[in-house]
């Protein structure tokens, strides 16, 4: 107690500058506990984000700069093309379905009774639950050459045997079969919460004005539901273009690298074939596309933000 | 009378058939349902039938989606293998550690970003949804190198060690889950802390005593979310380990026991169906949390 009664008169003393000495000492301690933060992601991501330029610029045993010649020989291989291609293809189509199905099945279970509506979600949920390298497995079993279980079915009702990701044009469906099937369960949740706080009192009001079925969709559900349809598809496209387990579990980039993304033809030049600076500039092109879709997306929602 | 009457009729029909038609809605709602249900459930159901197998029965080909001869061997086979308890033994000590500085390196940053307030304060928790936004898969070759080049200079061995995956994960959960207490910790009133430290309350005890009670929800959340990405995590323990006693759950099941002989897939799926349990379990019973902690990284941001 003394010792506060000598800091009060200290403080009655000379109020001002203790004030802005409190003022510096909060912010300094503030300082101090977001620390480990700011040392977390400087050391582990930012400055691995920009060591990347660097050795995306070094030939391959990392001792001489040769400038942009790893993009040059990247960009003469048709295979480096095929990957973009593939990338784009795979996402854009991956994030479609998923942000589609996410959407009807979010509305299915806004509409029964509200007592099933948490079993049903819970279930419904499972695939984003389950670590993917792990599910992608099962999946390689279903698709498996010789023993799918999908074929047995088709085959039992007298369809040909699919070759599920032994051609390039199935191994592209399978991929992106499988990456929906994890992600939508993501969009149900985000678009089922969004449902939920759309004000009944709308629906209400439309309907006392003889609004049909589309009209309400299209009236109040989307424009409600805009910002965060954004934001999942923001997330999910970034996540989607830099998809890693899926691929690499299910064809490894198979048949002749014709499934690779970017982050597997990465992996596979940086780490298999130990070519590090090749490696570091296939994964170097995520970065546009992706600062590109945050930049376009984000911008979008604070723009609509301010408008309502 | 008569069209009083009639008019009376014509409502209830009306009524009638509107309630038939939300009847009908209702039916085709469930079995639409439950075909998407089917659907997302199928490949852990198909783990299932299949941890159940002989290798015998499963190179038969029978009917896959029976099982003739159910048994556990498959499970007996991996709990008692030295090689799989190790996988596990690494998954569960990295996720856990991971959890644990995960959760003391975010509540202590989004406290400060939230409360205090710092030169530069508002920028860092921009910056800090951003670095959530990037990818591990830009990071993982630059860091390969960084751990590669800081063996030669302290001569401690990290590539291919368990235990650097425990400095390598934060990097994955710390931004989000940052992100997401900055949000629980801002819709406490200030009243609450102000009073507090009027009464003398330090910073510290401010953030033990109120404001990790108060938004508990929230710690459980991101808490959960920190074990389900570490636990999931694939990328980075597949270009950074490689002896077999040093690799974790999934990076092990998909390398050791896929390379085995062709009929393996009953091990392999109860390898798989195993290393989903952890985070199925922890959804089973902490669902809510589960999809709050989902659904506030997007709302708020």
């Amino acid at each position: 107690m003394p010792q506060g009664a000598a800091i009060a008169s200290a403080r009655g003393r000379r109020t001002g500058s203790s004030l802005s000495k409190a003022a510096k000492r909060r912010s300094t301690i503030a300082f101090l506990m977001a620390l480990p933060l700011i040392v977390l992601i400087t050391a582990l991501v930012l400055y691995p984000a920009g060591y990347a330029l660097h050795l995306s610029t070094l030939n391959k045993s990392m001792e001489e700069f040769v400038g942009f010649e790893n993009f040059e020989y990247l960009f003469e291989r048709e295979t480096f093309w095929m990957v973009v291609w593939q990338s784009c293809i795979f996402a854009i189509t991956a994030v479609i379905f998923k942000a589609l199905i996410g959407f009807i099945v979010a509305h299915i279970v806004h509409n029964i009774p509200l007592k099933g509506q948490r079993k049903w979600r819970g279930m419904l949920l499972v695939p984003w639950v389950i670590p993917p390298a792990m599910s992608t497995l099962a999946w390689l079993w279903l698709f498996d050459s010789s023993y799918s279980a999908f074929n047995w079915l088709i085959e039992g009702v007298g369809g040909p045997r699919i070759p599920w990701l032994g051609e390039t044009g199935w191994a592209r469906f399978s991929i992106i079969l499988v990456n929906v099937w994890y992600g939508a369960p993501f969009f149900m949740i985000m678009y089922l919460a969004a449902l939920k706080s759309v004000p009944e009192q709308l629906y209400e009001a439309a309907a006392i004005d003889g609004a049909g079925w589309w009209q309400r969709m299209w009236f109040i559900t989307l424009p409600m539901m805009r910002n965060i349809i954004a934001i999942t598809v923001l997330f999910s496209t970034i996540v989607t273009f830099s998809n890693f387990d899926i691929v690499r579990v299910l064809t490894a980039g198979g048949p002749i690298d014709t499934t690779h993304v970017f982050a597997t033809y990465a992996f596979k030049l940086g780490i298999e074939a130990s070519d590090i600076p090749l490696g570091a500039a296939v994964s170097l092109f995520m970065f546009p596309l992706l600062a590109l879709a945050a930049i376009v997306i984000l911008r979008d929602v604070s723009r609509r933000g301010n408008q309502t | 009378m008569t069209t009083a009457m009639a008019t009376d009729v014509n409502a209830a029909a009306r009524r009638g058939s509107l309630k038939k038609s939300r009847r009908w809605a209702l039916i085709w709602s469930y079995v639409f349902l439950a075909i998407f249900a089917g659907f997302f459930l199928l490949p852990p159901i198909y783990m299932f039938i299949t941890s159940l197998k002989t290798s015998a029965e499963i190179s038969a080909a029978t009917n896959p989606w029976w099982v003739f001869n159910p048994t556990l061997d498959n499970y007996k086979a991996l709990l008692t293998s030295k090689e799989f308890l190790i996988f596990f033994r690494n998954s569960t000590v990295v996720s856990v550690c991971v959890v644990i500085i995960t959760m003391i390196v975010s509540i202590l940053a989004a406290f400060s970003l939230a409360r205090m307030k710092f030169w530069g304060s508002a920028t860092l928790a921009t910056g800090v949804f951003l670095t959530y936004l990037v990818p591990d898969t830009l990071l993982f070759i630059p860091l390969f190198k960084i751990f590669a080049w800081l063996h030669e200079v302290t001569d401690i061995q990290f590539i291919n060690r368990w235990w650097m995956l425990i400095i390598l994960y934060p990097t994955l959960t710390v931004p989000f889950c940052t992100w997401i207490m900055i949000g629980y910790f801002a819709s406490i009133p200030k009243e609450l802390d102000e009073a507090a430290i009027m009464d003398g309350a330090s910073y510290m005890q401010v953030l033990t005593r109120i404001f990790i009670p108060v938004a508990l929800p929230g710690i459980i959340a991101a808490t959960i979310f920190a074990f389900t990405v570490s636990w999931a995590q694939f990328l980075y323990p597949l270009a950074f380990t490689t002896s077999t006693d040093q690799l974790m759950l999934p990076v092990g099941i998909v390398t050791t026991l896929i390379k085995g002989d062709v009929f393996n897939w009953g091990q392999i799926m109860t390898g798989a169906l195993l290393g989903a349990l952890p985070p199925l379990v922890i959804y089973a019973f902490l669902m809510d949390y589960y999809i709050a902690g989902l659904t506030a990284g997007a709302t708020k941001g």
